[in-house]
């Protein structure tokens, strides 16, 4: 028999389960929870296993065709010379970048936070997250367009009789094209750590004697290292694994991590290969995430 | 604190930085204007002659067809998924509730080509052909944090005496949720869907492995650039997909501030985040 409401609708089935959920809140969370978590689980996860398991098998050269025993050879070929090196290289790239980034950020984000008026601030966080989503494969190849021999960069240093620098497919040219693409993750992030340091901690500063610059190095700049750690997961990360800058910005002998495991799906047709190789920045990236922890990092998102 | 000479060369460097964001974009939107059919500088005559040239390729519109297929679903199944996961992260404390953001938004900060490989793998390991249905799974993993982060921002905005009071008054769970939830978060709902479809749309990394034979329009771009064909309409189709990309994030930044588009966990996570000043 339906119960009538105060409202005087009477209570069906569907308002007494929405009721019941609604008391018990950890049903709801685990109705809300689990579809997203079992995406998660199935689709991410079980991939991730798939190409733990994929690494270990191998690929018979003479058909091409998928081995399905158990040999480490792949991750054992990963330690000889010639991937160390790639690794290393790529490593470097990313190092690189990831300090090219911090040094334009810094100051970047220290006007929006310190000088700029509000409106200035709001504007400057459009124009920053604006290249972030704009479109990742445009911005790489307008950098084509600019490094190239007949292109802006070359011209441009010519008419100002500076000679031609003539750095288009080389590792400079990805050096650029890397700060260019990841640097709206770095404002982002030192941006948010100093817009949390309080005025009065940079006032007790100067009241306690330190100059400008001493406050800089040792208030403002120890605060928002956070910030550039978190940051910097980023723009490592993401340099480690890109195989777009390297096959179109990067010269013919430039090999990097990503463009290694592209190369080894498309011609080589090797995926047991590519998916070991795929655990390098993996395994890079735990060990850095655990050392931005240590150092804060988590707290500065 | 700052003296004039610092602020002077702060405004400098921000003025430089702003320069090295916007020059490349000014450029290749330049190039799509440009007459010729080789990409030298300066242009010496301007035209929009490439964009019908473009728009009639038919490779470029199947591959673009696709993209807003693969695109659209990506962008249903992350806003399903996403608030879910918002739903139930905002509604309940318990144990791994930082994990459950940390793992959502892993897809999106290690390295696409970790997905990529790890999705073929698994494609090849289950024996499932490569076709749009494939790219959609993709691109739905690396979405769903975006729709997340922007509806769990503004679940912690909402004041919870607003569902309380709606119980209060006889409403049931579900019309709490029709007539007072969804309406609240109606804005950060649509600029999440936005924001993903515009992730989706221009992705090509992911996209390079879990696609089949068939292009979406950045894999149709990626593949012309390296083979150094049909340049001009790479222009064209390139500037397209920036203002694609743009206008969501646009309408993201008036619907629901700026502060929703920073892609990790940013303004999320902290829960007494001061709040953008909504756009005038």
């Amino acid at each position: 028999m339906a119960v009538t409401s105060a409202l005087g609708r009477s209570e069906t089935g569907t308002t007494r389960v929405s009721a019941a959920l609604w008391r018990r809140g950890w049903a709801r969370a685990v109705l809300t929870l689990s579809p997203p978590l079992l995406w998660f689980l199935v689709v991410y996860f079980a991939s991730l296993v798939a190409m733990l398991i994929t690494a270990l098998w191998s690929v018979n050269p003479f058909t091409n065709n998928l081995v399905h025993s158990w040999t480490f050879s792949n991750f054992r070929e990963i330690f000889t010379g010639t991937y160390l090196t790639i690794i290393g290289r790529t490593l470097g790239m990313a190092a690189i970048v990831t300090v090219t980034d911090a040094v334009l950020a810094l100051p970047f984000a220290y006007f929006m936070t310190r000088v700029a008026s509000p409106r200035t601030r709001k504007l400057l966080f459009t124009l920053v997250v604006l290249p972030l989503w704009a479109s990742y494969l445009a911005r790489v190849y307008a950098w084509i367009v600019i490094l190239q021999n007949g292109g802006t960069l070359n011209w441009t240093f010519q008419h100002l009789g500076l000679g031609s620098p003539n750095i288009g497919y080389s590792n400079v040219a990805m050096w650029i094209v890397f700060s260019y693409i990841w640097l709206p993750f770095m404002i982002l992030p030192v941006y948010g750590a100093l817009e949390r340091i309080p005025d009065s901690y940079i006032e007790a500063s100067g009241d306690l004697g330190a100059r400008n610059l001493r406050t800089l190095f040792r208030v403002v700049l120890p605060l928002a290292f956070p910030g550039v750690v978190a940051g910097s997961i980023f723009t490592f990360s993401l340099t480690l694994g890109d195989f777009i800058t390297p096959l179109l910005i990067g010269g013919s002998s430039s090999n990097f991590i990503g463009n290694v495991i592209y190369s080894n799906i498309g011609l080589a047709n090797n995926l047991p290969f590519a998916a070991a190789l795929a655990f390098v920045p993996i395994v890079i990236m735990i060990i850095y995430l655990t050392i931005a922890r240590f150092l804060g990092a988590f707290e500065a998102f | 604190m700052e003296s004039r000479l610092t602020r002077v060369i702060l405004r400098v460097w921000v003025v430089g930085v702003l320069l090295f964001l916007f020059i490349p974009i000014a450029t290749i939107v330049l190039f799509a204007f440009s007459k010729s059919n080789i990409l030298i500088w300066p242009i010496h005559a301007f035209s929009t002659k490439w964009f019908p040239i473009a728009w009639h390729d038919a490779q470029v519109r199947t591959a673009l067809w696709l993209s807003i297929k693969a695109a659209l679903f990506a962008t249903a199944i992350s806003l399903v998924l996403g608030s879910a996961a918002a739903f139930g992260v905002h509604r309940f404390r318990f144990f791994g509730r930082e994990t459950i953001s940390l793992l959502l938004v892993l897809p999106l900060a290690l390295p696409g080509i970790i997905t990529g490989i790890a999705l073929k793998s698994a494609f090849n390991f289950a024996g499932i052909t490569l076709s749009l249905y494939t790219i959609v799974i993709g691109h739905a993993t690396f979405c769903i944090v975006v729709v997340y982060n922007n509806v769990l921002a503004r679940l912690r905005r909402v004041s919870a005496s607003l569902t309380e009071a709606s119980m209060d008054l006889g409403a049931n769970g579900w019309q709490t949720f029709r007539l007072v939830l969804l309406p609240t978060l109606s804005t950060a709902l649509i600029s999440g869907a936005l924001l993903a479809f515009a992730l989706s749309f221009d992705e090509v990394i992911v996209t390079t492995f879990t696609a089949g034979a068939q292009n979406t329009l950045p894999l149709w771009v990626f593949g012309s650039i390296r083979l150094g064909q049909q340049l001009p309409e790479v222009n064209v189709v390139v500037t397209f997909v920036l203002l694609v990309t743009a206008i969501p994030v646009a309408v993201a930044a008036r619907l629901t501030g700026a502060r929703g588009l920073t892609r990790s966990s940013a303004g999320t996570v902290r829960e007494a985040a001061p709040e953008e000043p909504s756009a005038a």
